[in-house]
């Protein structure tokens, strides 16, 4: 691929040490320096980087992802664990649990989903903006686990789309870890600007 | 001679034919009532006997048999420290239980679970609703003839129910002195 990741960059760039935030750099409000220019005016030029906006913005979307903590069963605990000061999620940007599903990006479905609770879940997914994501964190979640049950929703991907399944009963944090940095690397992967481009030019064309 | 068997003697001279049997096992003293005088013999034990804890309110489905439905009082004397033990055997015909809410309150979460999952239904229950499932589920899953995968249902905005895939199983373990691979849950002919 011709561009790397974006974070790879900043790394090689000076961009970190520097004073100025990430979006004036990207977005400059000085309309009297030409872009051209920019690059090669010898004062600014190390805090110029050029990068797709797709992966700027997955830059952004993966390094703060705010958990919907969806605490069932005893996955939950585990949960906790990964959120408190040993395993400590923060170190990569998740340890924002929103309990409230419209501040939260993703949804970590932890535990057993009884058919009681199936579409409590999906509602609370439903209320969740996009862009949004789902972890199945353990067996349950993944495919009822053992409760192979009249009362046991057999996975919750029968209700709602999960981008990462984590195996254990439950997972130890090391793997819901592991788990959350697959999802930044999904994330860093999708077309997200380019998808929402390619939405408003068909529905520009519909009008 | 032990305190519950005073208790199950006293009961016995009390209501005469209403107990049908009286069981011991390993110092665990059961008595078989009549459905009729059910409610008189544990107002009995609560008021009189000094049983003021109700443990537990199970149900048996012995499916075949007639009668069909059991129910099962644990009672314990916190004072005396005495467990007792009272069933009494419920016709399919008329699945009709009196409560037993009047004399402990704690029962009233125990019938409601015994009615959600067994059907059997108690008259004069101050609210006599399902516990676990939802209201509107069609089915008693706890009776023998619902298969252990569960039946599909549907109520749309409150919950769905589906078939759980078994694969072979229900998986059970077998009791043996064998090592911990042919002991552990399988699916079993």
């Amino acid at each position: 691929m011709f561009h790397k990741g974006l974070a790879r960059l900043l790394a090689e760039s000076r961009l970190l040490m520097s004073d100025s935030s990430l979006m004036n750099v990207l977005l400059p409000v000085d309309t009297e320096l030409a872009p051209a220019e920019a690059a090669y005016d010898s004062k600014i030029e190390g805090n110029v980087i050029f990068t797709r906006l797709d992966t700027a913005i997955n830059w952004m979307r993966k390094n703060s992802l705010w958990p919907m903590p969806m605490g069932l069963a005893c996955c939950a605990i585990e949960l906790m664990a990964t959120g408190a000061s040993r395993f400590d999620i923060s170190r990569f940007g998740a340890e924002v649990m929103r309990f409230s599903p419209r501040q939260a990006d993703v949804m970590i479905v932890s535990g057993t989903v009884t058919y009681k609770m199936a579409l409590a879940v999906k509602r609370i997914y439903d209320q969740m903006p996009e862009p949004k994501w789902v972890i199945a964190m353990g067996a349950c979640a993944s495919s009822g686990g053992m409760y192979r049950s009249y009362a046991v929703l057999q996975g919750i991907d029968q209700l709602i789309p999960v981008d990462i399944y984590i195996s254990g009963c439950p997972p130890r944090p090391e793997a819901l870890i592991e788990g959350m940095l697959r999802l930044q690397r999904k994330i860093d992967e999708e077309p997200s600007f380019v998808e929402q481009k390619k939405e408003l030019l068909s529905q520009l064309a519909k009008v | 001679m032990t305190m519950a068997s005073n208790a199950a003697q006293t009961l016995k001279s009390q209501f005469g034919k209403a107990i049908l049997s009286t069981v011991e096992f390993r110092d665990e003293h059961t008595l078989v009532v009549s459905l009729e005088k059910l409610h008189d013999i544990l107002a009995h034990c609560q008021g009189k006997l000094g049983f003021d804890t109700l443990t537990d309110v199970s149900s048996l489905d012995h499916l075949g048999e007639e009668p069909r439905f059991e129910m099962v009082y644990e009672l314990y004397s916190l004072s005396a420290k005495v467990y007792l033990r009272v069933r009494a055997s419920v016709s399919e015909d008329n699945l009709v239980v009196p409560t037993v809410t009047d004399l402990w309150a704690t029962a009233n979460w125990h019938e409601r679970e015994v009615y959600d999952m067994m059907g059997i239904k108690f008259v004069d229950h101050p609210d006599l609703r399902r516990i676990l499932m939802w209201e509107g589920y069609p089915f008693y899953p706890l009776r023998k003839e619902f298969p252990l995968a569960g039946k599909p249902s549907e109520m749309p905005d409150v919950a769905f129910t589906g078939v759980a895939p078994l694969e072979g199983g229900p998986f059970v373990t077998q009791p043996s002195t064998a090592g911990s691979i042919s002991r552990e849950p399988r699916a079993r002919n």
